[in-house]
């Protein structure tokens, strides 16, 4: 294990950092969607409006903190908070830094993979218990979708372990020195990209809440700071998968110049914003458009990626 | 039945019928002004131009005017014809062009036949730049409002106020183009029925001006089917409300009553609602004010701690409310209310009607009677509708000389030439002249009792096992012959008698009339006092004079007076001394009147637009009227009031009270299907008072508060304080509103009947109770000849169509119109006197009538205050000598009995010589 | 696939563009005249009321929030009596400008017109009646109308002949 790593600053800084950006996020994704869309944004509270986000949350702990009667309560109150608890516990084998980070597993993007596929279960069980016909709907998409999609998403990056021969996702990123995966594995980059999406029920792929058709899906019956959770879940969501990318595909910290934890943010930001992006430049696919892409296209192109990143390698070391 | 093709659809249609009346049973949109389904047709307009094909091979055609063309089999007609369309169009184009820039400040827009017709020929853009023709225009008395620049000249209000209803004083003047209608000079149109110009005239010359007064568009009224309650003929009205205020009456269609058309006491005697004198709160005397909650809680503790208590009906309340007062106070302690004389008149006459075996017939059966003879009575002023119907019967003989001469009913000008060779007998026998006189074939005016040995003289002439009038004068005799070939020549002879007269023997005469008459269908009709008389008369009850001695015994000690005013009943001291003696006395009524003031207790009761009831009219047809609105609190429903004081609160709903009257009268069982019961729906939706077009609704409250209040909620009918629920698919009869898209006027009834003119689609509203049965015996009281005495005169009260009737005497219009309080007299009489006519003259001796004579003095306490009146004497050359004629019900002859003997005096007026 | 790139540079290029929101209150745009905001009644030429109470404005109104009593003077000029508009209702449609036949009714450039207190957002007729003639300067409806009022007797509207002498017979 490398020294420096999980003591009380590492996991206090990290828990509140990672906490305060995804909450800033929820101004900067409006602030930038603004810009994008010839707009200001908020920016009345605060300088430039930062103060939004505060305005937000005391709107949001001052709302009626309402259980539906119809509910299946107990798992109403538990679902939000699932997303919020896999999403926390998953930056744990970030590498944020040499040295700065708070677990070191050997099986690190396992643990990654494991918990992106267990945050599904928070939308589910809230569809389920808020006992709601478009809560229900969105709930059985998300499941549908997390599945098929957590295929593609684990043979995508199998082109990297084989490239860096580890799932450490630390040794992955030293892996890199020589070059960034995304050159080699840039199919599997792609193909990563549009499954942690998916993953993450970002739009364009927000098919679970889409609200023209479902209200606001799996969250239609949350309100307060129940809603909150799974607003902030879906912006540690992003953080996450930006996190994870930088990592497999641009070479975590590593740059010149600057410090590597600075790299690591500055890569990881950009990630973010490519996210916001994606959500306010397309439009939402059909779902049958989403799940044909998925298993026909995504998945043949995912195992071809598989079979030549092999052959080169074989080709190559054999 | 003919089979012809209008637009190459092909449809079945009545044989004889005219084009335009075809076309529009059959509900198809042809325009038209002129045509009326009740006045035939005139080809004036020109507007219900279509094609005529000769044949099948017929390309071309020829333009007819469909009001003008019968219907014959195969015909092959086109109403969308391009020629036919651009004509109709081009011809309203030629008729607006006069028109004036008006609809936005005129009373007609919005519910407006020119602008129906106007949107359907597709005329929308005023090309004309020429100057228009314009008429100075006539005050017409408090009723109707004048804008002659708007006529179209189609003739039909000269048609309906000469032609239909008899009227004299509205004409057509001038030449061409500047046809005038209107009065010789500027007055009140003296026409009994002329407020139905408002509803004929299709445009806005004729207009409603107490409507005016406080005007509101059709679609923002709030409508329900209503009864008018001003008579006893149960004419069908659509009141209208607004703001809480009851803004006008028209005519609601109903094919077996009134039809198209109301006499002016039904159409403006609707003031009475909006009243300063109505009884807005509850008013305990010595408490200034109370509550609706304490009153009622004051109500229930004097029915729990009286002895007993007396509770007296009305012939202007519902069935249902003298029945919760009959339940309430207990069968032994319930009083009809009613005039002694005319308690008696009441029993008799449903007892004929019930068990004389003889017809009653509706106004549509009577306009069909081809012989008619009236007993006793100015039909005009008693029940004024009827008067209507026995003018279009009076042209059944036309009707049937037209058709051996094969020209079609509805020709109306050909008809009306016919007229003068043949018109059906009316025999009319009076008091005095009436307003039918003029189509009569012979009249006859005597006092009461000359009327009923003429009556029995025809009886006897008809069949000689009834009873003959001892001692007839040979002119008399020769009058009774010669009615009597007449109705024996008749198919459906009908014989019109009432209680105008307070006799009994005219009555017992026309009922020997018509006994005699050999024919199958002898028809016989009564008229009555007020809306529900007869509903009264059937429930039955005790006398009002029991009831003054039942509380003079002491047997009582509390009284309910349901919405009656006993001075109106009863001589002035004996109501005084029954008040007086109550320890409690309850008024539940509408308006103040001089009973209500002496009340120690009065619960204000909602107006006929404020509640809902079922009326039985004088044809034993049972109506429902129905909240228009809901009555202003405090003010609730009589039947609210008095169910709300039984004690195991049985009937919560109007519907489980009507169920119970039902069946606790078997003669009255047939009132639960009158209407359907507030569960009705159609779709899950109540039928809604306020047109889909209803508008302010979010503003009309908002002074009060911003936040709107809820629509009211209406428990009791079938109907919802809305402009939400069913449209579509209501049964006609319960229409609230008539419209039909495209026909925003009162036109749109068409679209409702099974035929124009004929019965409304899914039946017309009411329930006839009574149908003929069992037989009487002859009558045989005959009343000697009426002899007048030296010095000594009778008075006679007779009805008048503006003043006779309490609640619309509160209408300010009508107030306007009032008769007015003078004394008729035979011009002999007055040249004994020395009168001359306007001269004021002395009534002495008021109260002593020869029936009265055996009366306690002590109950005549102050009698001699009362026993002169001041009045101003007319001369009716009419009038037989003897008799003395005064307004029925008119507030200063309230005290004057009826038959009074009196002696007169001539007034020496100081200052004149 | 490449049309998709494609929008994300087209929007990714959106962040060089200046923004086209209008920092209201700081900066105020300038409305059009028929801008359609608060509502007014305006008086004709001569200084008298336009409105008469014809009703056609509440009956288009599409949220009911119009609401006025037809009322009389003794000239026989229609006027309302009262003439409410209860503006917390009011979506500013101006259907009822389109409906009035008389041009009183008319909408204004001003929107300005919160209130703290709903109940201050209903307007009686001495709130919307104002001096002038609005927009349409000329109009006077009973100039043309045929209707007898004040000062103007049948036959004196614009385009009318004078009252007909129905007693005589020449043509």
């Amino acid at each position: 294990m490398n020294s420096g790593l999980g003591d009380a600053a590492d996991i206090f800084g990290i828990l509140v950092s990672v906490i305060i950006v995804a909450a800033m996020l929820i101004w900067v994704e409006r602030r930038l969607l603004a810009v994008w869309q010839d707009r200001l944004g908020p920016n009345r509270v605060g300088t430039f409006g930062l103060m939004q986000v505060v305005a937000d949350m005391i709107k949001m702990f001052f709302k009626e903190d309402w259980i539906p009667p119809f509910s299946d309560k107990l798992v109403f109150v538990l679902a939000p908070t699932i997303v919020f608890i896999t999403m926390l516990t998953g930056f744990a084998v970030i590498p944020f830094a040499p040295g700065v980070g708070i677990i070191d597993f050997n099986f690190g993007l396992l643990y990654f993979l494991a918990l992106s596929s267990l945050s599904v279960y928070s939308v589910v069980l809230a569809g389920y218990a808020s006992n709601n016909k478009y809560s229900l709907l969105g709930a059985l998409r998300a499941a549908a979708q997390t599945v098929s999609y957590e295929v593609f998403m684990g043979i995508s990056i199998m082109g990297v372990v084989m490239l860096s021969g580890t799932f450490n996702l630390r040794e992955i990123v030293e892996a890199q020195r020589s070059g960034w995966f995304i050159i080699p594995q840039f199919f599997g980059f792609l193909i990563f990209l549009v499954a942690i999406v998916a993953e993450s029920r970002r739009a364009p792929l927000d098919l679970p809440e889409a609200e023209q058709e479902l209200v606001a899906g799996f969250h239609t019956e949350y309100s307060g700071m129940k809603f909150g959770m799974f607003f902030v879940g879906e912006y540690l969501g992003i953080t996450l998968s930006s996190a994870v990318i930088v990592t497999l595909f641009f070479g975590g910290w590593l740059g010149p110049w600057l410090p590597p934890l600075i790299w690591f943010c500055l890569k990881t930001a950009i990630g973010i914003l490519f996210f916001i992006l994606l959500r306010g430049a397309l439009p939402r696919p059909r779902y049958d458009q989403l799940m044909t892409f998925g298993w026909k296209v995504l998945l043949p192109a995912g195992l071809l990626n598989l079979l030549v990143t092999g052959a080169v390698l074989l080709s190559l070391h054999g | 039945m003919a089979r012809i093709e209008i637009d190459g659809e092909s449809y079945e249609v009545e044989d004889g019928d005219n084009l335009l009346s075809a076309c529009l049973s059959l509900g198809l949109d042809l325009p038209y002004f002129c045509w009326h389904p009740a006045m035939g047709s005139a080809g004036a307009c020109r507007q219900c131009a279509v094609i005529q094909y000769k044949d099948a091979e017929d390309s071309r055609g020829r333009l007819v005017m469909a009001c003008m063309t019968p219907v014959t089999g195969s015909m092959r007609v086109s109403i969308a014809a391009e020629q036919a369309r651009e004509f109709r169009s081009d011809n309203i184009e030629l008729l607006m062009i006069n028109h004036p820039h008006d609809c936005p400040v005129c009373e007609e827009g919005g519910e407006c036949h020119l602008q129906d017709m106007t949107v359907m020929t597709g005329h929308t853009f005023r090309r004309y730049r020429g100057r228009k023709r314009t008429h100075n225009n006539q005050n017409l008395g408090p009723f109707i409002n004048h804008e002659m620049n708007r006529c179209i000249a189609c003739y039909r209000c000269v048609r309906f106020y000469g032609e239909y209803a008899g009227g004299h004083d509205l004409q057509v003047f001038g030449v061409h183009n500047n046809v005038y209608f209107g009065r010789f000079e500027d007055g009140a149109l003296e026409s009994e029925f002329s407020g139905n110009l408002v509803e004929v005239c299709p445009t806005g010359v004729f207009t409603d001006k107490t409507f005016s007064a406080h005007y509101s568009r059709k679609w923002d009224l709030q409508t329900a089917p209503s009864i008018c309650v001003h008579c006893s003929l149960g004419c069908n009205i659509a009141p209208g409300e607004r703001y809480g205020e009851l803004r006008r009456v028209i005519n609601r269609y109903n094919g077996d009553v009134n039809g198209y058309f109301l006499c002016d006491r039904g159409r403006f005697g609707y003031g009475f609602v909006n009243s300063p004198e109505r009884i807005r709160k509850p008013l305990l005397k010595g408490h200034p004010e109370i509550t609706a909650a304490m009153a009622e809680k004051h109500f229930h503790d004097v029915l729990k701690a009286a002895k007993a208590t007396i509770g007296i009906g009305s012939p202007r309340a519902s069935l249902e409310a003298n029945f919760a007062l009959r339940t309430l106070v207990g069968e032994e302690n319930f009083f009809l209310g009613l005039d002694d004389t005319e308690h008696t008149l009441l029993e008799t006459i449903t007892g004929m009607m019930r068990n004389g075996g003889i017809h009653s017939p509706s106004l549509r059966e009577v306009e069909q009677a081809d012989a008619v003879l009236i007993l006793g009575e100015d039909v005009t002023h008693s029940a004024p509708r009827l008067a209507l119907s026995l003018r279009q019967a009076a042209r059944n003989a036309a009707f049937a000389l037209a058709g051996t001469m094969h020209i079609p009913l509805w020709q109306d000008a050909s008809i009306r030439q016919i007229q003068s060779q043949a018109r059906s007998p009316l025999f009319i026998a009076s008091i005095c002249a009436t307003r039918l006189d003029d189509i009569a074939t012979d009249t006859y005016q005597g006092g009461p009792e000359d009327i009923a040995r003429l009556g029995f003289a025809i009886a006897h002439h008809l069949n000689h096992e009834s009873p003959e009038p001892a001692g007839l004068g040979n002119a008399e005799n020769s009058l009774a012959a010669a009615v009597a070939a007449g109705l024996k020549l008749a198919k459906r002879p009908l014989i019109v008698s009432g209680t105008s007269c307070s006799s009994l023997a005219v009555i017992q005469a026309a009922y020997n009339v018509a006994k005699a008459l050999p024919g199958q269908n002898p028809q016989l009709t009564f008229t009555m006092p007020e809306c529900n008389s007869l509903g009264l008369a059937i429930m039955g009850g005790k006398r009002l004079q029991q009831a003054f001695e039942r509380m003079n015994e002491n047997l009582a000690d509390s009284v309910i007076i349901l919405e009656n005013d006993l001075y109106r009943r009863a001589p002035g001291p004996n109501v005084d001394l029954f008040l007086k003696t109550a320890a409690h006395a309850v008024v539940i009524d509408s308006l103040i009147n001089a009973t209500a003031e002496k009340a120690g207790l009065q619960l204000p009761a909602a107006a006929f637009a404020e509640s809902e009831g079922t009326l039985v009219n004088n044809e034993g047809r049972a109506q429902r009227f129905f909240p228009v609105y809901p009555a202003p609190e405090p003010a609730r429903g009589s039947w609210q009031w008095l169910t709300g004081a039984l004690e195991n609160f049985q009937w919560r709903h109007h519907d489980d009270l009507t169920a119970a009257c039902a069946i606790t009268f078997p003669a009255l069982a047939a009132i639960t299907g009158v209407s359907p019961g507030a569960d009705y729906t159609i779709k899950g939706c109540k039928i809604p008072r306020q047109p889909h077009r209803y508008s302010g609704r979010t503003a009309m409250h908002s002074d009060i508060n911003v936040r709107e209040p809820g629509q009211p909620h209406d428990a009791e009918t079938p109907f919802s304080f809305s402009m939400e629920g069913a449209m579509a698919q209501v049964p006609p009869g319960l229409l609230p509103v008539i419209w039909a898209p495209g026909w925003d006027s009162n036109q749109s009834i068409n679209k409702f009947q099974e035929e124009t003119g004929g019965h409304l689609r899914d039946g017309d509203a009411g329930v006839r109770l009574i149908e003929k049965s069992g037989s009487l015996e002859w009558f045989r009281d005959i009343p000697a000849a009426f002899k007048p005495q030296q010095e000594v005169w009778r008075i006679i009260r007779l009805p008048h169509i503006f003043g006779s009737e309490e609640l619309s005497l509160h209408s300010p219009s009508i107030a306007e119109r009032l008769s007015s309080s003078c004394l008729f007299m035979n011009p002999l009489d007055a040249g004994t006197l020395g009168v001359s006519a306007g001269e004021q003259v002395a009534i002495i001796n008021l109260a002593g009538s020869p029936e009265d004579s055996a009366r306690d003095e002590d109950e005549l306490i102050d009698l001699e205050e009362n026993s002169v009146l001041e009045i101003v004497a007319q001369i009716d050359k009419t009038l037989p000598r003897g008799l003395l004629v005064i307004t029925a019900g008119l507030p200063e002859f309230q005290f004057i009995n009826y038959w009074t003997q009196v002696t007169l005096k001539k007034i020496h007026q100081e200052g004149l010589s | 696939m490449l049309s998709q790139l494609r929008s994300l540079w087209e929007v990714l290029k959106h962040t060089f563009v200046k923004p086209d929101t209008v920092e209201y209150p700081e900066q105020r745009r300038e409305l059009f005249p028929r801008y359609r905001g608060r509502i007014i009644l305006t008086r004709d030429p001569d200084g008298e009321e336009r409105c008469v109470a014809c009703n056609l404005c509440a009956v288009a109104c599409p949220v009911d929030c119009i609401a006025l009593q037809k009322a009389e003077d003794e000239n026989g000029r229609w006027y309302p009596g009262f003439f409410r508009i209860n503006f917390s209702r009011c979506i500013m449609c101006g259907f009822c400008e389109e409906a009035c036949p008389t041009n009183a009714i008319q909408l204004t450039p001003d929107f300005e017109m919160c209130e703290y207190d709903r109940q201050n957002m209903v307007y009686e007729k001495q709130h919307l009646l104002i001096d002038g003639t609005g927009k349409y300067h000329d109009y006077n409806f009973y100039r043309v109308a045929g209707m007898t009022i004040g000062g103007k007797t049948k036959g004196q509207a614009e385009n009318e002949l004078p009252p007909v002498d129905v007693k005589t017979l020449l043509p």
